[in-house]
């Protein structure tokens, strides 16, 4: 992403701002709840796929207690701490933090685990989060979040950037820049996560009007782009003639439209002596050719 | 300090805590109920038992002025 030089601040989103929205959600009766409560199951399966016990556990973002609940049912969780920008988050399981993901206040290898869900994609400094969070886990100690990223919202984006050029001869992005799969994987490596790996899944969401996905994403906190659109508001027409392509591209024959999540899982390792390491290069003994048969010619 | 309602910090939290900023120690001070990073000079609100641990809502030590007149002092 490029920004103009001349801006004192380079960040991509207003973590301010965020905090509010977070606050608004969390107070919220009427708050759609369906993304985090799939991450959350699914953040906890794969947990129990890991054949490990996680006593102390620190969870990102807790939100609305979706995976903190389930945290709290695991057998082998002896301490949960909970953080959010959010002081609404507090009530729940374990002891809560009000904290900011991209400023730990954790000492280092205070951790077995580090998991979050939906709260990754709104760090603006994601390289430098990871290695905060490297350094707060113990040695072999796992981190798993998952967020939306890669093509998540794809159909709005579009219908957005056509309905925007067409009225206005130019468009502003307005939906926040999500982070791509291959990025996540390349990003555990660099902050020195050992057995990295990142993956992704792919939820549609079918709503009876694009309004209806916008109100939904409102009231999930999600709405808007801090600091993206470069000061100029969405205009209204400009709003209208998006949903009305979104309706035109994308509608099925029911006349629903799907909105697409697609969910980035970024799962790795603290370093540790005991882990599975790469021989150095060169200290192999057997000639990959005899393997292959060449000598036998 | 015994007519302080205010619930203190947990022990276990205190343990693992550190400044957001400076990564460094963190002195508990108990008659303000904040957590003081020397290192940062800022010291974190603690309210109902929950560390506020954001710089934004840090107060300064070096702007006593900010402190509720009751706990002025020295230091």
């Amino acid at each position: 992403m490029t920004r103009p030089s001349g801006d004192p601040d380079h960040r991509p989103f207003d973590r301010r701002l965020l905090r509010l929205r977070r606050e608004r959600w969390l107070a919220a009766a009427d708050a759609p709840l369906f993304l985090h409560e799939e991450m959350a199951e699914r953040l906890v399966e794969r947990l129990g796929d890991i054949r490990r016990n996680f006593a102390t556990v620190l969870e990102l973002g807790c939100g609305r207690g979706a995976l903190s609940r389930r945290l709290a049912a695991r057998s082998d969780l002896r301490t949960l701490v909970r953080t959010d920008l959010a002081r609404a988050a507090a009530p729940g399981p374990g002891h809560f933090v009000q904290a900011d993901e991209e400023a730990l206040p954790f000492g280092a290898e205070t951790f077995d685990a580090v998991v979050s869900v939906g709260a990754f994609h709104w760090v603006c400094d994601l390289p430098g989060v990871l290695v905060q969070l490297r350094r707060i886990l113990r040695p072999d100690g796992l981190l798993l979040v998952a967020f939306p990223g890669g093509d998540t919202l794809f159909e709005l984006r579009r219908s957005l950037l056509l309905a925007e050029l067409e009225l206005c001869g130019g468009a502003v992005p307005r939906v926040a820049p999500f982070v791509q799969l291959a990025d996540a994987a390349a990003l555990l490596q660099r902050a020195g996560f050992a057995l990295p790996v990142a993956d992704i899944d792919r939820l549609t969401v079918r709503y009876r009007d694009p309004q209806e996905l916008l109100g939904d994403l409102r009231r999930m906190g999600e709405s808007g782009a801090p600091r993206l659109a470069g000061g100029a508001p969405l205009r209204r027409d400009v709003l209208a003639r998006a949903l009305a392509i979104y309706r035109r591209d994308f509608a099925a024959r029911d006349g629903r439209v799907p909105a697409t999540f697609e969910i980035i899982w970024m799962t790795g390792w603290s370093p540790h002596p005991d882990q599975p390491q790469p021989k150095p290069r060169g200290s192999g003994k057997v000639d990959l050719g005899d393997w292959l048969g060449r000598g036998s010619g | 300090m015994g007519e302080r309602s205010e619930p203190g910090i947990d022990p276990k939290l205190l343990e693992i805590l550190v400044c957001p900023l400076t990564k460094g120690r963190l002195r508990y001070d108990r008659e303000r109920n904040e957590l003081v990073s020397e290192q940062a000079g800022l010291a974190y609100p603690i309210r109902d038992g929950i560390p506020i641990m954001l710089v934004d809502e840090a107060r300064r030590l070096d702007e006593e002025q900010t402190v509720p007149e009751p706990l002025r002092r020295k230091g």
